[in-house]
């Protein structure tokens, strides 16, 4: 036999033709079972008294989540150089590595002779990624993250999902070279 | 009646078929049954799944139960990725349980490569198991509650699991589809103080199903409507391949994880709870049972992880360091190749199990030592019960598919693939 925890109440097996009086007879179990649902309203009600959060509820828009997870998986970012250019170097590790198939890189050659490439176009389909992550994991130059936020994630249709390299740069635009931020395995 | 005016594109036949169905009297005089089509898209039936019931008074005397409308061609889109890649789609078959997915299926990739997880990684493993089989019991329970017509405890429960899946959203990155395992070992560490909080979260839940326990466990309502409803005896069981909590409603202690101990089952203290009869009430009981030994299992595995790496050193199955990536040629490449080409295994077919919540879940990989699976099947729970599941339903009432529905807990996203 193995150990309790302390505090959990062993739950007994009901047999059906074993039941008792007091089960069959109703009226005292819900009665149990209303002062089970008092305690919680009180206990709730008390929070939100005094300012603390009773249940889990967020009223979306009004409210928006301050307390998501740092490790979140929300919206991409592209990371800037401190010119303000992409740090991207248009490699496609990405691209190859998503499981959705969402990312479309074209590459052009560089006007630094340092870097040899660079993305003329870089376009997630966020109506078709998963938020896996995969794409920051892939990235060999830490040049694509991901925020913990997810709002502001629609639009009327799918063209409207489809988020180009201005916006992937610039919705964020405090994140640079220096500050790591967001998903980063 | 006037005539209807049939669409060109209809078959002859197809026509006919329609005119029978038509003229089937809507109340039959006498013992004529009624034809009722529930779902697929039918909020009563939790995932798309269509049954066809004839009916007697209330009285279902013939019931089809039609499983497939989920199909994502699941098996297909593994074959087509490469076996990193695929690992996001196992989050999509149990979506309540993601993690154990995540983790049959990474496992079943090691055990072709020969590797082994180190200490800290199984144990991690064994934990993020457990935490997920609470949370998808949970659900279940809670859509059982609901479905019965107690909404309390269903909102009480689906806060609990809230909690739960925010928390491990902290370590992984995503609430529900976490995809955090990886071929040799887990995404990233877990974050610091996370075991601390997570001993705190299940604390609170220990009052949560005491309370659970009181509104329901002595209910006349909940017992007259679970006990003896939806009965199935243990050789129908094992003879339709059923495993999991379903399994041992009926009275068989049959569990992967004691039978076949993977990750660290063998060497936490727990043990395997049955029911007796089978029906909807052992089921609730069992599940509510293993709810408790599965927290059991995660205390253990808070106290007990060791620390030390996390994953293992095997460069040929995933992706290195990223600091190895950013300094170091051989790591670039490396990242490269495993990224372009996949990981390759050795050629050979694996079977390899886990213990999912609603039953054995297993993969069945064929490789021909590329870097994508020549075949891989899996085996879905679900799917074995949704064959019993009208011999189950067959002599009930209509109102009562429900709560055999709820508490059977077919995935959708599982059985159908
Ligand atoms: S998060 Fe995943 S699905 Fe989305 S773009 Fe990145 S790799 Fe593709
Ligand atoms: S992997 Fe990184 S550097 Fe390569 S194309 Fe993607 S974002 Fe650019």
């Amino acid at each position: 036999m193995s150990q309790q925890i302390p505090g959990l109440p062993d739950m007994t097996y009901i047999d059906r033709e074993k039941r008792t009086f007091l089960d069959q007879i109703y009226f005292w179990e819900i009665t149990r079972g209303i002062l089970i649902t008092t305690k919680h309203f009180f206990r709730n009600m008390a929070k939100w008294l005094t300012f603390r959060k009773g249940g889990v509820v967020i009223l979306y828009p009004e409210e928006m989540r301050p307390d998501y997870s740092q490790n979140n998986r929300g919206r991409h970012i592209l990371v800037q150089r401190s010119d303000g250019s992409p740090r991207c170097v248009a490699c496609k590790m990405c691209a190859t590595n998503c499981p959705a198939e969402c990312i479309t890189i074209v590459a052009e050659e560089s006007d630094d002779s340092n870097i040899q490439k660079r993305p003329k176009v870089f376009e997630i389909d966020v109506s078709r990624c998963i938020f896996c992550g995969f794409c920051v994991e892939a990235c060999p130059v830490d040049a694509i993250r991901m925020a913990p936020t997810t709002e502001e994630l629609a639009g009327y249709n799918r063209f409207r999902m489809i988020y180009d390299k201005k916006t992937l740069m610039t919705w964020k635009p405090t994140v640079n070279d220096d500050v790591v931020h967001g998903y980063n395995p | 009646m006037p005539e209807q005016t049939i669409p060109a594109t209809y078959k002859i036949e197809e026509v006919k078929k329609r005119r029978e169905i038509l003229e089937l009297p809507i109340a039959g005089p006498g013992d004529q049954p009624i034809k009722v089509n529930i779902g697929p898209s039918h909020p009563a039936m939790h995932g798309t799944i269509k049954m066809i019931a004839e009916l007697v008074g209330e009285s279902i005397v013939n019931i089809d139960v039609e499983p497939g409308f989920l199909h994502r061609g699941f098996e297909k889109m593994m074959e087509d990725h490469n076996y990193v890649t695929a690992l996001p789609y196992t989050d999509r078959l149990n979506y309540v349980s993601a993690m154990i997915n995540n983790f049959g299926y990474a496992e079943t990739i090691e055990k072709l490569f020969g590797i082994e997880v180190t200490e800290r990684c199984a144990w991690l493993r064994t934990l993020f198991a457990e935490l997920s089989r609470v949370t998808d019991h949970y659900t279940c329970q809670a859509a059982i509650c609901s479905e019965i017509g107690a909404m309390t405890p269903f909102l009480y429960l689906m806060q609990a699991r809230d909690y739960i899946w925010e928390h491990l959203n902290w370590a992984s990155g995503a609430r529900q589809t976490y995809s955090y395992a990886r071929i040799g070992g887990l995404a990233r560490d877990i974050p610091d103080g996370w075991l601390g909080k997570l001993k705190e979260i299940l604390d609170s839940n220990i009052p949560l199903l005491k309370d659970i326990h009181g509104l329901m466990d002595r209910n006349r309502i909940f017992l007259d409507r679970t006990q003896g409803v939806g009965e199935i005896s243990k050789e129908d069981a094992i003879n339709a391949g059923i495993t999991g909590p379903f399994l041992r409603s009926t009275g068989i202690d049959y569990d992967v994880r004691k039978a076949m101990p993977y990750h660290k089952y063998a060497e936490v203290d727990w043990e395997v709870p049955v029911g007796k009869y089978g029906d909807n009430y052992d089921r609730w009981f069992v599940r509510m049972r293993e709810i408790e030994e599965s927290l059991k299992i995660c205390y253990q595995c808070i106290e007990r992880i060791p620390s030390g790496p996390l994953n293992v050193d095997a460069f040929q199955a995933h992706l290195p360091d990223k600091a190895e990536v950013y300094d170091n040629i051989e790591g670039l490449i490396n990242h490269f190749k495993i990224i372009i080409d996949g990981p390759k295994p050795p050629k050979g077919s694996i079977y390899h199990c886990v213990e999912g919540s609603n039953g054995e879940l297993g993969f069945f990989l064929v490789s021909d030592g590329s870097g994508h699976a020549y075949r891989l099947h899996v085996r879905a729970p679900s799917l074995m019960i949704m064959g019993q599941l009208d011999k189950i339903i067959i002599g009930h009432q209509l109102a009562d598919i429900i709560p055999i529905f709820g508490t059977v807990n077919m995935v959708g996203g599982e059985c159908d693939r």
